[in-house]
């Protein structure tokens, strides 16, 4: 039992983490059909300008975390997608989505080149304590990840269903055509969806790195997890990154315990292939029928 | 018997009752046209006959044989084709190549196909027919490229290229200016004349429908309100009402 | 198309070919090998370029269809079966595979056929690292001999490179033939127009299903000779990371375009060892050099000088007014 509570919490943490970045990467395709292949290294990044800020700016760390979401939500919002996006979006979704595939390695091989091909300490979110669950000794670290996760995602529900500018958004993230009948400022919204997600990547990367240390490989599994958390939860709804992703931490951390490194690894692989052939629109998706 | 019969023929989507229990005779050789208000549930209506859609409840036959749900590429090789109200070229195919594509999957099959044999004679019939709708200069650019208006000439040459028993017109007028009009109503008579193709053509442009058609269907809220002459049908009461009482 | 740009279009294809021929004089082993490889993995982005530039279909699955050609023929060889047996085996099997891959094409739209040709390609994947009582699993298939033809062995680099490009040249052909034939057209008027395609008689349903038979066929031939190639055969190689590779050779090229796959493969394939040469930091010139082309070019190479072309002519006064009524 002790051991089960454990793995759920942990199971929650890394899944509140690939829920943070499936969620911003629904939000991107919604509003503009974009697919990021890039969204793993959006979260690796991050975690190198926050080691940028203590180290060149000598900020602590709280204050470091908040520049560097800052500095995320620029460049890899605002200029990503003035930059990148924008020259693409009328040519249909396969360009940017290779051009993306592009930025992934170019970002990457930035980081390796340019900063260091050695993986960089990075500093926890809470002493290494433990605190007493239902009898199971649970990390601290895990529970401030959740904690964050799902104040994160709370905060980002609550924008999106209670303030005009949220509900805007979600208008554009259903209807982009009718948005701007209704004289919503579609660009303006778009561009709002691109800092969100910037933000939730940066937020992830500070929740992630200390676990896995800072390094340019990082983006790899963790784009792969967003793009399962998404597909598995349902690739046209925010809630379904959210679902999408909790489970899939949870599965993958079970699996992790009971299963040996070469099942593991399939784990997420199964689960997708799963969701695709059974229910291709996702668990809380909606069905789109082709009409030929 | 009647080239096309409709019997019957409804559609609901949900609640929404779009055509109901419509029933009419296409008879060959004659130019049928469809009128009624915005939302009379004409193009609906194309759509179930042609196999774009699945009618609730009704029937269909072509020379008396059931072809309700058919689908439109087999439709279409019985002798059946259609204009579109919003255009449906190919724009990255030139003209002629539109022209071919629109003609070369009727006889044979997929396998005699890839070996090409009946090119040669369907650029002829190509030629033949971009020479009738006068589109010679633009034979050999992309469909793309061409004006609006040439479009709509395409788009019309493409529904007759193979020789179509029965050609059903979606607003043909749409969108083009008078002088294209009176060209594009002259080259209908013309095949209508020449080739026995019988048409049913849905248009607003009263004009147009009242000295192409021979006869006229009236369709409001998805059912008919009239049939017959044009000049009777545009004194019709009920047909004014319908008009005016939206 | 004017007799000039016919006669300049023929000129430059036999330079290229020439250079083609005359390259490995100039290379060691392993440029060979490269170009080798550049000239199989061209194979598979035709086939790729088939499917998804001219019939409009997304398949991220052309990657597990190399692998099963190249599994196919290690497994064949290294048995003593001829390599013309692989060509066969694997033709058929991806034909046949790569057909009813096609069925969810027919029910679902574009990105969610990109999902169900993703989870194929994952699921061939998984099968390949773990049956390994056909695969070899994570340990593979090694020692895959190259062919004969007619007896005679095509063991060095260069009688290898040779075959592969006599391959290439084969299929180049059989594409052309392919695309300028009437299912050519059906393919087009599959991507850009469906629904009025099957209003005029196109049966689109066909259609899909062979367009993904032969670009999955393609993929499979691509394999057998990719197999004799390395002479190594483990699932690494195949994984998604191969079918995003092919598209990305797609895309860059041109999509639709008959030689796009040619300077896709050049740029995915070739373009990384040249750069090695010059820099350590090639992957990242690489990578900068992928997304400003796109940038500029979101139609690829071909597609940024096919629109300089139209543009030029465009530019010049029409010769007569264009589809005006004549008097009678």
């Amino acid at each position: 039992m002790a051991d089960f509570i454990q793995l759920l919490v942990a199971g929650l943490a890394t899944g509140g983490i690939y829920a943070l970045v499936a969620i911003g990467f629904t939000l991107l395709w919604q509003t503009s059909q974009t697919i990021n292949f890039a969204q793993g290294e959006f979260v690796m990044l991050p975690a190198f300008f926050m080691l940028g800020a203590m180290s060149v700016l000598g900020l602590p760390f709280w204050g470091a975390v908040a520049v560097g979401i800052v500095v995320s939500a620029i460049v890899l919002g605002v200029l990503f997608k003035r930059l990148l996006v924008d020259p693409m979006l009328r040519h249909g979704v396969l360009p940017l989505a290779i051009a993306t595939m592009a930025l992934a390695l170019f970002l990457k091989e930035a980081v390796k080149d340019f900063y260091s091909a050695e993986a960089q300490p990075f500093p926890p979110l809470a002493a290494a304590t433990n605190v007493s669950i239902f009898g199971a000794a649970v990390a601290l670290q895990s529970l401030i990840v959740v904690a964050i996760a799902i104040g994160a995602v709370v905060a980002l529900q609550l924008f999106l269903n209670n303030t005009q500018t949220g509900r805007r958004m979600q208008a554009t993230a259903q209807n982009p055509t009718v948005a701007r009948i209704l004289g919503i400022p579609v660009e303006r919204m778009i561009l709002l969806a691109f800092v969100i997600n910037a933000v939730l990547a940066a937020l992830a990367s500070a929740l992630v790195t200390p676990i896995y240390l800072a390094k340019f490989s990082n983006g790899e599994y963790l784009g792969i997890a967003a793009f399962i958390a998404a597909i598995v939860g349902g690739f046209n709804q925010v809630r379904g990154a959210i679902v999408g992703g909790l489970l899939l931490g949870v599965i993958d951390n079970f699996a992790a315990a009971y299963l040996s490194a070469q099942y593991r690894a399939a784990i997420p692989l199964l689960l997708l292939i799963v969701v695709i052939l059974f229910r291709p629109q996702g668990l809380l998706g909606r069905v789109e029928e082709r009409t030929v | 018997m009647a080239l096309l019969e409709v019997r019957d023929l409804s559609k609901h989507f949900g609640g929404i009752h779009a055509v109901e229990g419509v029933s009419f005779d296409v008879n060959e050789g004659e130019i049928l046209g469809i009128i009624g208000p915005n939302g009379s549930g004409k193009s609906t209506l194309f759509n179930c006959i042609l196999g774009q859609l699945h009618p609730t409840s009704g029937a269909v036959r072509l020379d008396g044989r059931a072809v309700t749900g058919m689908r439109p590429c087999d439709l279409n090789r019985l002798g059946v084709s259609r204009t579109f109200q919003l255009l449906q070229v190919f724009p990255e195919l030139t003209v002629r190549e539109n022209l071919i594509l629109a003609a070369q999957e009727h006889k044979g099959s997929m396998l005699s196909r890839l070996f090409g044999a009946r090119d040669v004679g369907l650029t002829g019939d190509a030629n033949r027919m971009i020479e009738f709708f006068r589109l010679a200069p633009v034979a050999a650019n992309k469909a793309g490229a061409l004006s609006y208006g040439q479009q709509k000439l395409l788009d019309a040459a493409m529904a007759f290229m193979a020789g179509p028993r029965l050609v059903l017109l979606d607003e043909p007028a749409g969108g083009v200016n008078l002088t294209m009009l009176a060209s594009l109503r002259d080259r209908l008579e013309a095949i209508n004349r020449e080739e026995g193709a019988t048409f049913v053509v849905i248009e607003h442009n009263m004009e147009f429908v009242m000295r192409l058609c021979s006869r006229i269907v009236v369709l409001a809220e998805g059912r008919i309100i009239a049939q017959g002459d044009p000049a009777d049908v545009r004194r019709d009461p009920k047909v004014i009402e319908a008009y005016l009482g939206h | 198309m004017s007799r000039w740009r016919l006669l300049l279009g023929s000129a430059a294809g036999l330079i290229i070919v020439a250079g083609l021929i005359a390259a490995p004089f100039g290379l060691k082993p392993y440029g060979i090998y490269i170009l080798t490889l550049w000239a199989v993995t061209t194979i598979a982005a035709i086939g790729l370029n088939l499917t998804l530039g001219y019939a409009g279909q997304v398949s991220l699955a052309q990657g597990a269809f190399v692998g099963i050609g190249a599994y196919a023929a290690a497994l064949l060889t290294t048995h003593g079966w001829p390599l013309g047996s692989a060509y066969v085996v694997a033709a058929i099997a991806c034909f046949c595979i790569g057909w009813l891959l096609g069925y969810p094409a027919l029910r679902v739209q574009h990105h969610y056929l990109a999902f169900v040709t993703l989870a194929f390609s994952t699921l061939i994947y998984l099968v390949f690292r773990n049956e390994e009582w056909i695969t070899g699993g994570i340990y593979g298939l090694s020692n895959v001999p190259r062919p004969s033809l007619f007896g005679y062995p095509l063991r060095s680099p260069r009688d290898f490179y040779y075959f592969c490009l006599a391959n290439l040249a084969l299929v180049s052909l059989a594409a052309w033939w392919l695309i300028r034939s009437p299912w050519g057209r059906a393919f087009v008027a599959l991507r850009e127009n469906p629904v009025r395609a099957l209003s005029l008689g196109v049966d689109t349903r066909r259609y899909t299903l062979m367009a993904f038979a032969l670009g999955s066929g393609l993929g499979g031939i691509s394999g057998v000779l990719y197999a004799p190639l390395v002479q190594y055969i483990d699932p690494t190689p195949f994984s998604l990371l191969l079918s995003l590779n092919l598209l990305l050779m797609v895309i860059v090229g041109g999509s639709g375009y008959f030689f796009g796959p040619f300077l896709g493969a050049i740029i995915a394939v070739l373009l990384p060892e040249w750069l090695q040469a010059a820099s350590k930091y090639y992957l990242f010139y690489y990578a900068a050099f992928v997304m400003v082309l796109l940038v500029v070019s979101p139609s690829g190479i071909i597609g940024f000088f096919e629109r300089r072309f139209t543009a030029a002519r465009k530019s010049a006064p029409p010769a007569t007014p264009v589809g005006q009524a004549k008097v009678a």
